[in-house]
């Protein structure tokens, strides 16, 4: 095998995953995951947290097998940090150094998610994992890079008369979340560039887990001592740090078998080969603690989230006021009337898609990689600003309402938070229930005849029942029947009171069939 | 007087037209003229006038229509005018389209309080205050529409106002505005003209002088329209301003069962000897934008002249007609109508024919008939009424009105029409935002039921999106 071989495959692959896992989040118009899919569901947090135990042993297999290259060519993460790392070693060649393993930080790490995991802080899960990590960056910085130019495509296309291009609109979703994504982006781009894959090393759980099958795995990296000349090339050039080549030892919990220091090595002392593991030499195992003030910036991320989910909804602070609605007295012909934005509802029970059965199920398995938000195409789903559930997905209805048309969230959950559902069964879901709010009514504070809710609902569970002790008997006020509303949204998105809604759904912890 | 059918009319006009037809000049063998010009243009001196009976101005066939100014171009969204956008009006462009059809013999400029969102007759006022005040005639309207203009001080106070905006101490065509309209046409009427005392001031106003013609405007309830004729003796109106065009002439009813054809209203003007003031001669704009097959029909015909020419030459080859008024945003409209009115060439009788053959192609698209003329915005709800219709007619002009999925190019259609409805009306100022308050309604001249033909598009678009059409 020529020495640049492996290096050559891996960065391929890793090619090829990036891009695709990437250009899935960033695809709106949900044609891409049914070509991409797998790619998501590949990942193993999701795939742990879906049960979805033949994902899992392929992925354990292959690490048995290859060393850890789930990690530089199946992580985007991981790809991303090699991606920004290269771009540095442009400007200056083999400038890494070997550094001993960090085992506490790593190992607790580890914990954490384990801890977190089973204690259901959901927002402490979704955090730590590196490829919703990765979703978050692209959703939150990446995505509305890409919007704006599609835009522009739009508006060109627009001036040529053509459909080629249509226009989205770029909107933040959730602040917590985008601040959350920006600043994982700004400590993993630092990380990367100055020294390679320390995330990986010492915070990624799903990279410390996977480091318990990879030193063991039937191929390693193997120096030939009889080759090798202890040049050090190969320490310079391991972003995994992991290569002491002054004492021929790998540390394989470490490697990501890059191929790397295969490609650099003048020798070709190094090889991809099965061999049995050399124990690390002694003068290596010196505690150094160099990383841990960048790694505590890290775990610092979760502290910077204030702890009042109030602040973030600035928004629905201001609601419901008196008079739902002001009418304009027209005097001359023509403009248009102002409309005012719509605020979020306080809903006591949050609304999650169909297809998440409880939101307890929903929550223990939702890593927040933002996919199904990146996909809603009807503005529906953002992350929640609840510091419990920071990140995981909600669902409100002031841009639009879940359509019946749509499974887009539940096509491409790749840890089947939410199961995949037919529309049909959509339809049949119940997620949550309208509730009428009269003194936001316009039929009840206004006296202006309305029914836009009754109207609207696609389920038939509204109609429309006069209001008692009205003479003109003009005035219908909406009469929600529980059993057949499925919660869509239709009916609070159509309503004419703003900013607050007449009509709202509250969610149901436990979805239903109707 | 006799009444005069377009049949007799025609025989009357007779062999007059039939030898005007245009005599090829220029090269034999074509391409060597180095003229780049059609050979229809308008000729200085060349306007068509019609006299007025009752006064004796000499009214040009072509009205220039206040109520579509242009706005600066940079502030408003493509191709929109004073009515649809408050984007500032363009009044050096408003002064260069009046100089020219000044320059080109137009004289008649109808304005109104209400439109544009009411500064039509500031700058209407500002672009004709610079021309001789006897070079022009001026055409305003009372338009107390809302209840709070009803009272007898508010309606003078807009008719005065209307002399200060327009610079002048009198006008020349005074119209009652849109009569017929509202829920209950003939209270209406009561309310806004004769309970506050208001037509009785303008029949003074007349006498005066301030007034020189008084006239009303109608849309709608056809009793209204009968019942001020039977009043014609004593009010003796000098002119009357009604909607006509080749579709409404024999196809108002059919579109909507509410309105009345066109040939009805002329021919009992006509009856009395009261000259007609045309407006929406070409619905809008909706006839000078029709679908493909019927551009290529005309222009088969008469290939050098416009799509909108057609219509204005069906209604100036009615003897009655005083003027024809065209809402003229851009220089283009003004060049085009200009081509077409200076002089007037008649339709013959076997061009009315071509266009009766028209007008029911026309019918069968089934277009919603709304001419974009703003009267019922602004929607209290921020509905973009006309805009929502333009867009539908729009996709059935270009054919990207599916009727079902199985037709070929269905997903190209739908495609077209929901981005494009996006594209043309904002999420929030869609149909499916329409609560049926109906405060729409009363304002429509062209009758429309607005709240039903909302729920119609709206149900159009969920199938289209549901994929169950």
């Amino acid at each position: 095998m020529h020495k640049k071989t492996l290096q050559r495959i891996r960065r391929v692959l890793a090619a090829l995953f990036f891009l695709g896992i990437t250009l899935m989040f960033l695809d709106f118009s949900g044609t891409l995951h049914k070509f991409l899919g797998w790619m998501a569901k590949a990942q193993f947090l999701p795939a742990v947290l879906a049960l979805n135990f033949i994902v899992i042993a392929i992925l354990l297999i292959i690490t048995l097998l290859f060393g850890r290259i789930y990690c530089s060519v199946i992580c985007p993460l991981g790809v991303f940090q090699d991606g920004v790392a290269h771009v540095h070693n442009w400007a200056k060649k083999s400038r890494y150094t070997y550094s001993k393993a960090h085992n506490i930080l790593r190992y607790t790490m580890l914990g954490v998610l384990i801890v977190a995991l089973i204690a259901g802080v959901n927002s402490l899960v979704a955090l730590l994992a590196p490829y919703s990590a990765y979703g978050r960056i692209v959703q939150n910085l990446f995505s509305p890079v890409w919007q704006w130019i599609n835009n522009g495509l739009a508006t060109i296309s627009e001036h040529f008369n053509s459909y080629a291009f249509y226009t989205k609109e770029v909107w933040m979703r959730s602040l917590p979340t985008f601040i959350i994504a920006a600043v994982t982006f700004v400590v993993v781009v630092i990380l990367a560039w100055r020294n390679g894959r320390t995330y990986c090393n010492n915070i990624c759980p799903v990279g410390t887990f996977l480091s318990f099958f990879s030193r063991f795995s039937w191929f390693k990296m193997h120096i030939n001592e009889e080759k090798c000349v202890q040049c050090g090339l190969c320490t310079k050039n391991c972003k995994a740090s992991c290569i002491d080549g002054k004492n021929g030892f790998v540390d394989y919990s470490r490697c990501v078998t890059c191929g790397n220091c295969m490609a650099v090595c003048p020798k070709e002392a190094i090889e991809y080969k099965h061999a049995t593991a050399k124990p690390a030499p002694v003068e290596t195992l010196r505690a150094t603690s160099l990383q841990t003030d960048e790694n505590d910036n890290e775990t610092d991320n979760t502290e910077t989230v204030d702890t009042s989910k109030r602040a973030f909804l600035v928004g629905s602070a201001v609601v419901l006021g008196t008079a739902a609605f002001a009418q304009e007295k027209k005097k001359v012909d023509g403009g248009l009337a102002a409309i005012k934005d719509k605020v979020i509802p306080e809903r006591k029970t949050p609304i999650v898609p169909a297809g998440a059965g409880s939101l307890n199920r929903f929550r223990t398995r939702c890593t927040g990689c933002q996919l199904c938000v990146s996909q809603c195409p009807n503005d529906v789903l953002r992350p929640s600003t609840d510091l419990m559930h920071l990140m995981q997905p909600e669902m409100s209805y002031e841009r639009g309402w879940c359509r019946p048309e749509c499974t887009a969230c539940s096509d491409v959950c790749p840890a089947d938070a939410i199961a995949k559902i037919t529309k049909e069964e959509k339809t049949s879901i119940a997620k949550g229930r309208a509730v009428w709010v009269p003194k936001n009514c316009i039929v009840t504070a206004n006296g202006i005849p309305c029914g836009n809710c009754a109207r609207h609902c696609p389920a038939d569970a509204i109609e429309m029942v006069p209001l008692q002790g009205d003479e003109t008997g003009k005035l219908l006020i909406p009469a929600i029947n529980e059993s057949k509303c499925i919660g869509c949204g239709a009916c609070e998105y159509v309503c004419p009171a703003r900013p607050a809604s007449a009509i709202y759904i509250e969610g149901l912890e436990q979805q239903r069939l109707i | 007087m006799k009444d005069i059918s377009r049949r007799d009319f025609l025989k009357l006009l007779g062999a007059g037209t039939a030898v005007t037809a245009a005599t090829m000049v220029g090269c034999q063998n074509g391409g060597g003229d180095l003229d780049p010009k059609g050979t229809i243009q308008p000729q200085k001196g060349q306007m068509t006038y019609r006299t007025n009976p009752n006064t004796g101005d000499k009214v040009s066939l072509l009205g220039f229509g206040m109520m579509r100014l242009p706005v600066i171009e940079d502030e408003a969204p493509k191709g929109a005018s004073g009515r649809e956008t408050p984007a500032p009006i363009d009044q050096e462009m408003v002064n260069r389209l009046v100089d020219k059809a000044i320059e080109y013999g137009v004289n008649y400029f109808d304005t109104s309080p209400a439109y544009c969102q009411g500064r039509s007759e500031h700058s209407t006022g500002i672009a004709l205050s610079r021309h001789k005040r006897d070079s022009y005639y001026l055409a305003t309207k009372l338009s107390n529409f809302a209840s709070g203009t009803w009272p007898r001080k508010e309606s003078i106070a807009m008719f005065y106002n209307s002399l200060k905006e327009l610079q002048t101490d009198y006008i020349d065509y005074m119209l009652l505005h849109s009569i017929g309209g509202g829920e209950d046409g003939m209270e209406m009427l009561r309310q806004r003209y004769y309970d506050n005392g208001i037509l009785d001031f303008l029949l003074e106003q007349r006498e005066k002088g301030v007034v020189r013609n008084l006239g009303f405007s109608y849309h709608g309830d056809i009793r209204i329209f009968d019942y001020l004729l039977s009043r014609h003796d004593e009010y003796k109106w000098d002119f009357v301003q009604i909607e006509m065009n080749y579709l409404d002439w024999h196809y108002a009813n059919e579109i909507n069962e509410r309105n009345t054809d066109a040939e009805y209203l002329y021919e009992e003007l006509t009856k009395r000897n009261i000259p007609v003031v045309i407006m929406e001669p070409l619905l809008g704009g909706r006839l000078a934008n029709v679908p493909d097959h019927i551009v290529r029909e005309m222009k088969e015909r008469e290939p050098e002249r416009s799509v909108a020419s057609w219509s204005f030459r069906f209604c100036g080859t009615f003897p009655n007609v005083l003027t024809s008024l065209s809402g003229m945003t851009y220089m283009d409209h003004l060049d085009d109508n200009l081509a077409t009115h200076c002089p007037l060439k008649p339709l013959t009788d076997k061009e009315l024919n071509f266009l009766e053959d028209i007008a029911k192609k026309i019918y069968d698209l089934k277009n919603i008939p709304c001419t974009a003329c703003q009267y019922c915005m602004p929607c209290p709800f921020g509905l973009d009424i006309p805009g929502i219709f333009s867009h539908y007619n729009k996709c059935i002009k270009e054919g990207n009105l599916a009727k079902s999925q199985d037709e070929n190019d269905y997903k190209k259609m739908r495609r077209a029409f929901l981005i494009g409805y996006d594209r043309s009306v904002p999420k929030l100022r869609q149909a499916d935002h329409c609560t049926h308050c109906g405060e729409c309604v009363h304002h429509c001249p062209q009758r429309i039921n607005i709240p039903e033909t909302m729920q119609m598009v709206d149900e159009y678009v969920e199938k289209l999106k549901q994929g169950t059409l």
